[in-house]
């Protein structure tokens, strides 16, 4: 059965200035202009942001979850990137 | 002390053409033609609707016979209601829906920012935020516009067709009544002559990226400023009173 | 959600011991399932199945309520019913885009629903013949809604749980309108009153229908248990639902139209809870295989939007691939 089907969007708000955009959902759009206008919509009914970014889901790269091991274990015994690492007489003060 | 009726009266036919015309657009909630405009459409309802109670509410406070909001909006006879005939004509398909919206916001938002300028202290209040409101809807609509007709053969058809059907019911919006006249020069209300060719010009724009045409109108369609309806009014009066006239004097 | 092309387009994963077992350590340790994780079979079935069906649930449900919004008392009520109703399709999109991440598309789903293959909440198969009905579904329906909904915010599924946050917190005004118009009415004339206990009494023992068949009876519990879709079984939540709405109910002067409900001081772990007569399940069966008043005036009316929407869609799509040439056709020129 082929069903015609209208392109899927991925939508993030940034839900005030000086925030990020953040992903909140998708939504189906024949167009960007369109998009936007849906997401403004179904995203923002109660005055949960002040700019929307739309992109096409079919646009994402996602990294591949089978490669989450060679992506991101080895950062986990990296603790010399973090402060505590480091000892520092309390005296010193906060640095 | 200055009569106030004349403006009371505006008032309240302002607010019906907001009444009706957002009881209309609630009539597609749960039925559009895709979820995405389940959500645009009552979004423009409720800002018609709540751009009503604050007309209503303005009109019952001058008044100030105890009348409130809901007396006025669910209890007058059919000929008390002065919204033009465009905003109580059956819905149609979607694209007569969404050209009457394209319609009314054009003009309405052209109004309120006349309004702005030159108009009534309170009413400049209720303006600066529908007129925000209403730029939206001209966006959304007038993208729709454009979609259906440079869409498909059908879509552009159906386009055409509500054009044909609704341009005539479109001079009403510019009608001036006696009472109006009476707020034109006392420099409560903007003059709607003079937001004309604004008008014509946002029509045209969208027109153009659309690939209509609009029509030449030999007969237009007025009345309901006067209390003159169409006959698809009584019916819509018959579901928005039901319950007021069924139950009369009761609290909800 | 996320990059659709990845999915299934991987080697399905070899569904040993081993696997199996690693899923569940992960559910176990609470770790959120992310779309293109790997994962059974069988737990993306159950979750399209689920999502899908909550979807529809939301968007069938639209129609009921919307029965009423040219017809609401007031406009302050009239507001609310829309912004409401609205909200219920909100939830649905949300839902439909949760159940999208794992593979299946929003117009299939709803092709599914079209053709009775899948199912939605067997309460919106109940008409709504007076205003009262939009008080008691408010109450009772979005209350047993919600009792089902809070625990699913935290579901193993990460799309799933995420929609249900947002859901949950737009629909935390539902159940208080719902409530509130019940007090109006019975605070209202005699009427009112016996319009709001008719409303009751049709809408009680479909509410606690809502939370599905007793555990003994449900063939799917325990895994979606297991899995941590579920977080609490149907009596459970059942119980609850009936513990919470007993108390609101009097707080009106309202009845629950069971002559068999009585306080019990050992339910609950000897917390108490009410004891309730027994539901009678050949109904719930009955609307379930497609018996209810308004089963097939449902589908009607959503096939009857479907359809009629199809010249609009068509046309946004015709418009946006003109659009898109024309585009083409400019890079050309400009070349």
């Amino acid at each position: 059965m082929s069903i015609e089907t209208t392109p899927l969007w991925e939508v993030f708000i940034r839900s005030r200035n000086g925030l990020n955009h953040k992903h909140v959902g998708s939504l189906h759009a024949a167009d960007s202009n369109l998009a936007v206008q849906s997401a403004r919509d179904v995203y923002t009914r109660r005055e949960e942001g002040n700019s929307i970014w739309v992109v096409r889901s079919d646009q994402i790269i996602a990294s591949d979850p089978d490669r989450s091991g060679e992506n991101f274990e080895p950062a986990a015994d990296k603790i010399y990137r973090h402060p505590s690492f480091y000892d520092i007489p309390d005296d010193v003060g906060h640095m | 002390m200055e009569d106030k009726t004349p403006f009371i009266n505006v008032l309240i036919s302002l607010g019906d053409d907001h009444l009706i015309l957002g009881h209309r657009l609630s009539e597609w909630c749960g039925h559009a033609p895709m979820l995405e405009e389940d959500l645009s459409m009552p979004n423009m309802a409720l800002d018609l609707l709540g751009q009503a109670r604050n007309l209503y509410g303005y009109a019952v406070e001058l008044e100030a016979k105890g009348r409130t909001e809901d007396d006025v909006a669910f209890l007058r006879s059919d000929r008390e209601y002065k919204n033009i005939l465009m905003v109580e004509r059956p819905n149609g398909d979607f694209a007569h829906t969404i050209l009457r919206q394209f319609y009314f916001a054009a003009y309405m938002k052209l109004f309120w920012e006349s309004v702005l300028k030159n108009g009534d202290g309170r009413l400049q209040e209720f303006a600066a935020k529908a007129s925000k409101e209403l730029a939206y809807h001209i966006r959304h609509c007038g993208e729709w516009v454009v979609r259906l007709g440079d869409g498909t053969e059908e879509s552009a058809a159906r386009m055409k067709a509500a054009v044909d059907a609704l341009h005539p019911y479109t001079n009403e919006l510019f009608d001036v009544t006696p009472d109006f006249q009476h707020c034109i020069d006392g420099g409560l209300l903007p003059e709607p002559a003079t937001l004309r060719a604004d008008w014509d010009a946002s029509v045209e724009q969208v027109f153009q990226q659309a690939f209509l045409s609009v029509p030449e109108v030999p007969f237009p369609q007025t009345g309901g400023r006067t209390g003159h309806h169409t006959e698809a009014f009584g019916h819509l009066l018959s579901e928005l009173q039901y319950m007021q006239r069924a139950y009369p004097g009761l609290t909800w | 959600m996320y990059s659709q092309g990845l999915i299934g387009a991987d080697d399905k994963p070899v569904e040993d011991d081993a696997f199996i077992a690693a899923f569940q350590a992960r559910i176990d340790a609470e770790e959120k399932i992310e779309p293109n994780d790997p994962m059974p079979e069988a737990y993306r079935k159950t979750l399209v199945r689920q999502i899908g069906q909550h979807a529809h649930s939301e968007i069938v449900g639209m129609l009921p309520e919307g029965n009423w919004i040219t017809r609401a008392p007031t406009l302050r009520r009239k507001l609310a019913l829309l912004a409401k109703v609205q909200d219920e399709g909100g939830h649905g999109l949300y839902l439909y885009s949760a159940a999208e991440t794992l593979g299946v598309s929003r117009e299939q789903m709803t092709e599914e629903l079209l053709s009775g293959k899948a199912k939605y909440s067997s309460i919106f198969n109940y008409p709504t013949p007076t205003w009262a009905d939009i008080g008691a579904i408010g109450w009772l329906v979005d209350g047993a809604a919600i009792m089902n909904q809070v625990p699913l915010c935290r579901c193993s599924f990460g799309p799933y749980a995420r929609a249900m946050v947002r859901v949950c917190r737009e629909e935390s005004f539902h159940q208080r309108q719902g409530y509130e118009l019940m007090m109006a009415l019975a605070e209202g004339s005699d009427k009112q009153r016996e319009m709001a206990q008719d409303a009751l009494n049709r809408w009680w023992w479909p509410s606690l229908m809502m939370f599905g068949p007793h555990d003994s009876d449900s063939t799917n519990s325990d895994q979606s248990m297991q899995w941590k879709i579920k977080r609490f079984t149907n009596d459970e939540l059942r119980q609850k639902f009936v513990d919470a709405t007993v108390v609101q109910a009097e707080k009106i002067g309202l009845t629950i139209p069971d002559p068999d409900l009585k306080w019990n001081p050992e339910k609950n772990d000897g917390e108490g809870g009410y004891d309730f007569g027994p539901i009678d399940w050949d109904e719930f069966w009955r609307v379930v295989k497609g018996g209810g008043p308004m089963n097939r005036d449902r589908i009607a009316a959503r096939k009857k939007a479907w359809d009629e929407g199809a010249w609009v869609r068509e046309a946004a799509n015709a418009f946006a691939e003109k659009q898109a040439q024309r585009a083409d056709a400019a890079t050309v020129a400009a070349e």
